[in-house]
């Protein structure tokens, strides 16, 4: 089950994931995304901290947004993430091809810089 | 020591199948940080079975026998009677390739890969057993 909140903040659309993605729920992280991408922002920040397990079917929801957003200039930063949660995203080299932040504050930074 | 599970196609299901392993591996002394690799790759194993092998019918059963025993490599053992779902017989995606194709499965193949040791599959008497090994260090 994952419960997902949206909110701004300094013009940031931040997405935060509670909860546990799977093949079952993988796509309400994809709506999620979609209607963020929808709504116009170019700034996505993902808090993961309450993110307590990700499947490969989330992974693949990140994957691919990718090519989009480097497409049409959106920047996506994830951030919070626990020791086990990080550790599925390096297994396949995805902290690679994303950008990950420890915190917030980290986070906006990247998405800024960017 | 063995541990049985029996359970319905449906993903909604899988949250169960995570809390089965955890649970069947908690106590023998296998770091957090294993077994939630673990996790990973036998979740990505029975969603596969789910769906490709049973589209997600709830009324089809399969059987998840996890069998642990100090010092020897980990077995698990995914058993049902559908159509066999190889995964040794797909390529391995690039990454980049998936991140081109925007595609969202094919992850679950390198995960599953990367985590074990050994995937293999045998047929008997009208069922299919999926043997995967993994080697994990016991504190």
């Amino acid at each position: 089950m994952i419960h997902i909140k949206r909110l701004q903040e300094d013009g940031a659309d931040v997405i935060a994931l509670v909860g546990e993605i799977d093949a079952s729920s993988s796509i309400e992280l994809d709506l999620a995304i979609a209607k963020s991408v929808g709504e116009g922002f170019s700034k996505i920040l993902v808090d993961c901290s309450a993110l307590e397990y990700i499947s490969s079917a989330g992974l693949g929801v990140f994957m691919s947004y990718i090519e989009e957003f480097k497409d049409r200039n959106i920047k996506m930063v994830l951030f919070g993430m626990s020791d086990k949660v990080a550790n599925t995203f390096s297994i396949l080299g995805l902290n690679e091809l994303l950008h990950i932040g420890k915190d917030k504050v980290q986070a906006k930074q990247i998405v800024n810089e960017l | 020591m063995n541990y049985k599970f029996k359970v319905g196609c449906s993903i909604e299901n899988l949250k169960g199948v995570r809390d089965f392993i955890r649970s069947s591996l908690k106590n023998h002394n296998i770091s957090e940080l294993e077994i939630s690799e673990i996790v990973l790759a036998l979740d990505e194993m029975c969603s596969n079975l789910m769906i490709h092998a049973h589209q997600c019918n709830p009324d089809d059963l399969f059987e998840l026998i996890i069998s642990v025993e100090k010092n020897h490599p980990l077995v698990f053992e995914l058993i049902d009677d559908g159509t066999v779902f190889d995964i040794n017989e797909f390529n391995t995606p690039a990454l980049d390739n998936i991140v081109h194709e925007k595609r969202k499965g094919g992850l679950g193949i390198r995960l599953v890969k990367s985590i074990m040791d050994k995937i293999e599959y045998q047929k008997t008497g009208g069922r299919n057993i999926c043997r995967l090994v993994k080697t994990v260090h016991f504190i």
